[in-house]
């Protein structure tokens, strides 16, 4: 439990005259050192899963650096400002999403982006992966815990009005996801055990529902999961040669840039969705679960942040960021090494893109920002 | 935060319940972290060896090699099928993005008229597995590799690919002689030898390239390649070169070759050429001739159906399988049958007053001159052509006889060595007639096959190879057409036993009866017998299409043309030393001596008074020396 000792927040006396200076500029030098680890991993698996292109590398540190400069402004910010912000932002959202809905503009045969021309193209579900945790934290913040039946009635109307918008676009995997980091705070504010059940099992008898409502190729991705060898060509083709590089990479790895499925293309989509697979090729079990142990003591950290913060607010949103972000991280790997359909989903802050490390960083900014301000609330 | 709400709050017990749900979120996330790295120990470790295998065959392909098709040369090592590079159009549809897009582009660019893009969407779908290019069209020109290249944006997926071509450069008056190659058909592919011919598109379908197909095609090679998932070869693993075909020297020589065939000036008609010596097969010319190019990369249908319909029929090879009664050409044969089974001698004479007449009969066999040329002897009814002499011969040997004999110099018989599709003709009996038709032989057909007629059918092949073994006094030697397979001389093996005479004179006798046939003043040939710089032998034939009736006369102007008699000729020369024997076929064109004789003496002037007579080495001089 030395590891555990480690991560706890700062209580003993040699650490408050360090605890100073990083609560000064707002920073945990713990979780800041873990993210940039994982970071820097991920730039270097991402020189090799682009096929060696240093120009895909360094766009992506451009983007990671406009998401660093989001999570440091994110930890200056006061936990007080965020829940004043909650509801607003929510309320942006949902009207971004009833804006798409109504114009959108279609890409890769979905409706997800909104355009302002000339000025950017944005996604209001990724708005949502915080806006959505925030506005039900902030709801619950002012009532008593555990909620009440009629608490939770309002937080399941907060929760469901955008996740129809966004599973509408249709973009199934974010809507699970963002009512995922919703759940999680109703869990973490202490839903009855009686009620999750109930509820679970509400979902189960749903889901024949959901089925009949899926699209033709959500439905497929789910029957290719069940069977990837039924269409090894068409849409089992990813999955195969995803299971087969990590099966291949074996316990050492064929070594940095030498996996022969991710260097010769036979792995899709090899430097976003599929990037775990070109580092089970390349680096092995041992990779592998180096790379997971990060994730988990981002987790963790995450969770003593949680623990530590000092009103309900803080606590909910940083318990359900934290969960949020290993939820990606399981459904990602286990998607990708055939344990769970194929949703697209990118491997948090190493798979290429810019607009999830914007989300995920801010995440981690709000994070800092409920661990750095503790005193000042604690008056 | 109102004090109402506030008392309403307990924050104790709202942090015990944090702690304890996120204690139970950390064991959950070990929980799952655990099924993670059971799963990945699952593939990583567990199911390694299947996975590296599974990769390794994944980046890993053979790749056949195929060899380059032997060449074919004539005598004189004048190329007459070679292989030449073109250019096909290749599609993965899997890189491309629109299919009917990208198709209705290339017909619109490439100006293609006949190619709907049904056809090449379905062309697009032949293939194995997935990322192989499929073959979209072949044989491009210049001008539409120059639109290819300048729309190359435009048109993913697409590509130019080089592929050696069968090209005939002499294909009018070759095609009959070497045949072509065509596209591997579903039945071909059954009895082939997959591994060898696994790279290969193309395999002899007629004639020479099919008769020595194994020899022509080589062996292939084979080598292993590291593939992207694409398709695209990146590097070589490893590699065994293909063995190219050999190449062949035909034993054709294209200026004689050529001269038949512009003899025959697109009549329907054949000439084959033998020099008696070595068997080999000068000239085999069978006329009209085809563009057999046309078969290489599949014939269209038009064309084909052109040539199917076309009522000279180009496709059908007259020199070999063209059967024809070899009239009175074949009378110097039957003298000798007479004299070897001594029903004449030389000396024996008959009266010919126009006809002949079976003891016992009624029915008068006439000769074809009306009157009759009075008393004539073996050598005079060769020279004029006697009729009634042969009617008279072919009663007393009996048709039994007469085939035994026929058969020895090869009627009736394929004795070719190597001509890919020879008919053997017909030399009828008594026993081929019951089985043929179920019936007795009657002596009055005896008569009509005397004179060559009746059931006898001969290939313009087989009539020169008789004469071939008439020049040389008996000795048989296989006709053939290849002269040299790589570097090694072709090796004939003993096919037939010679004919042996009783007394070799006889030989003398008959050779200088068909020389007198061409130099005699009643010689039937003498008007090309004219002014010759050798001793020539031959013999006309005029080969009746058309039954006439009993006393009824022929009459040319009176008969549709395809009803006329097939003019026939057979030459040899020097009598001395025999260097070339031919056979001339000419349908429909009338009498022998006048219509097919003087073709057969532009055939032997050509050959032995050509220019560069020099004798032919049988070894290649430096390919032996350096070895």
């Amino acid at each position: 439990m030395a590891l555990q000792e480690s991560l706890l927040p700062n209580r003993g006396s040699a650490i408050k005259r360090r605890r100073s200076l990083w609560f000064r500029i707002h920073l945990d030098p713990w979780l800041l050192g873990l993210l940039f680890l994982l970071l820097l991993s991920g730039l270097l698996i991402l020189y090799s899963a682009s096929g060696q292109r240093l120009p895909v590398v360094t766009a992506q540190v451009t983007r990671l650096g406009v998401a660093i400069v989001t999570m440091l402004v994110l930890a200056q910010l006061s936990p007080g400002a965020l829940y004043r912000w909650a509801l607003p932002l929510y309320l942006a959202g949902f009207l971004m999403l009833v804006a798409v809905e109504v114009m959108g503009d279609v890409g890769m045969g979905a409706q997800r982006w909104l355009v302002i021309p000339g000025v950017v193209r944005f996604q209001p579900s990724e708005l949502m992966k915080l806006a959505m945790p925030m506005m039900v934290a902030a709801y619950l913040h002012r009532r008593p815990l555990p909620p009440r039946i009629r608490d939770i009635l309002v937080c399941a109307l907060i929760i469901g009005a955008p996740i129809m918008l966004i599973a509408r676009q249709p973009d199934l995997g974010t809507s699970l996801l963002v009512a995922c980091a919703a759940i999680f705070v109703l869990l973490l504010a202490g839903l009855s055990w009686r009620l999750i059940a109930f509820l679970g099992a509400l979902a189960a008898a749903a889901l024949p529902l959901l089925w009949l409502n899926m699209h033709a190729y959500q439905r497929q991705r789910v029957l290719t999961f069940l069977n990837p060898e039924s269409d090894p060509l068409g849409a089992g083709w990813n999955i195969i040669q995803s299971t087969t590089a990590i099966g291949s990479g074996g316990m050492q790895g064929k070594g940095w840039t030498l996996g022969t499925q991710s260097q010769l293309e036979f792995l899709p989509e090899r430097h976003t969705d599929f990037i775990i697979a070109v580092l089970g090729e390349e680096f092995g079990l041992i990779g592998m679960v180096l790379i997971l142990a990060l994730y988990l003591l981002i987790v963790i950290r995450g969770l003593v942040i949680a623990n530590s913060a000092q009103d309900t607010f803080g606590r909910l949103v940083a318990g359900s960021i934290t969960l949020t972000f290993f939820i990606y991280v399981f459904v990602n790997i286990g998607m990708v090494s055939g344990i769970l359909p194929v949703v697209g989903v990118p491997l948090p802050l190493v798979s290429y893109g810019g607009t999830s490390s914007v989300t995920l960083l801010a995440g981690f900014g709000i994070l800092m920002s409920i661990q750095s301000h503790r005193r000042l609330l604690a008056r | 935060m109102s004090k109402r709400r506030e008392t309403l709050k307990d924050p104790e017990q709202e942090v015990r319940v944090f702690r304890n749900r996120s204690m139970l979120a950390v064991v959950l996330v070990l929980l799952m972290s655990v099924g993670l790295v059971a799963r990945l120990f699952y593939l990583q470790v567990v199911q390694h060896e299947v996975f590296i295998t599974r990769s390794d065959k994944n980046r890993v392909r053979v790749e056949p090699l195929p060899p380059n098709r032997g060449l074919l040369m004539d005598r004189n090592g004048q190329l007459l099928a070679e292989n030449r590079p073109t250019y096909n159009l290749t599609i993965v549809p899997e890189r491309v993005d629109d299919l009917d897009a990208t198709l209705n582009l290339l017909v619109d660019i490439l100006d293609l008229p006949d190619t709907d893009v049904a056809t090449l969407k379905k062309r697009s779908r032949q293939r194995q597995r997935p990322y192989q290019p499929a073959l979209l069209l072949s044989e491009l020109n210049e001008e539409q590799i120059a639109q290819l290249a300048v729309n190359r944006y435009r048109l993913s997926g697409i590509e130019v690919e080089a592929q050696l071509l069968r090209y005939y450069p002499d294909a009018d008056l070759m095609s009959h002689v070497l045949g072509y190659v065509g596209r591997i058909n579903a039945e071909e592919v059954k009895t082939l030898d997959k591994g060898n011919y696994a790279g290969t598109h193309f395999i002899g379908k007629t004639g020479v390239e099919r008769e020595y197909e194994d020899v022509l095609h080589g062996q292939a090679g084979l080598r292993k390649v590291e593939t992207n998932a694409r398709g695209r070869v990146l590097r070589e693993l490893g590699r065994t070169d293909p063995v190219p075909g050999q190449n062949i020297t035909l034993t054709i020589d294209k200026e004689l070759q050529q001269l038949g065939y512009e003899l025959l000036d697109g009549r329907r008609g054949s000439i084959v050429a033998i020099e008696p010596a070595s068997g080999e097969i000068l000239a085999m010319v069978s006329s009209p001739g085809f563009d057999a190019n046309l078969f290489v990369t599949g014939i269209s249908h038009k064309d084909y159906q052109g040539l199917r319909n076309n009522p000279d029929l180009p496709l059908y090879n007259r020199a070999i399988r063209g059967q024809y009664p070899p009239a009175s050409t074949i009378k110097p044969f039957e003298a000798l049958a007479g004299l070897e089974n001594g029903i004449i001698t030389p000396n024996t004479t008959i009266y010919d007053p126009g006809f002949y007449k079976l003891p016992e009969h009624s029915r008068r066999y006439h000769n074809w001159l009306r009157w009759g040329h009075g008393r004539v002897n073996m050598r005079r009814a060769i020279v004029v052509s006697n009729d009634t002499y042969f009617y008279n011969l072919s009663h007393e040997l009996g048709i039994e006889r007469l085939a035994e004999f026929m058969h020895r110099f090869g009627f009736g018989e394929e004795t070719s060595h190597d001509v890919h599709g020879a008919a053997s003709g017909v030399m009828p009996s008594d026993e081929w007639k019951r089985a043929r038709y179920g019936q007795v032989w009657f002596p009055g057909e005896t008569l009509s096959v005397g004179i060559g007629q009746g059931y006898w059918l001969s290939t313009p092949l087989q009539l020169a190879t008789a004469t071939a073994v008439l020049a040389n006094r008996g000795n048989w030697i296989a006709p053939h057409l290849a002269r040299r397979i790589g570097d090694e001389p072709l090796t004939l093996p003993e096919t037939k036993q010679n004919i042996e005479l009783a007394n070799d004179e006889w030989w003398d006798l008959v050779n200088k009866a068909m020389e007198d046939v061409m130099t005699g003043s009643e010689g039937t040939g003498r008007r090309s017998g004219q002014d010759l710089a050798y001793r020539m032998a031959g013999k006309s034939g005029t080969a009746q299409v058309f039954t006439l009736a009993n006393d009824e006369r022929y009459d040319a102007a009176e008969l549709e043309e395809r009803l006329h008699d097939h003019a026939l000729f057979v030459a040899f020369a020097p009598i001395e030393k025999p260097e070339i024997a031919v056979a001339v076929i000419v349908e429909n064109a009338g009498g022998g001596s006048s219509n097919a004789g003087p073709l057969a003496r532009k055939m032997l002037d050509a050959w032995i008074l050509r220019e560069d007579k020099a004798e032919l080495p049988d070894e290649p001089s430096d390919a032996s020396e350096e070895v």
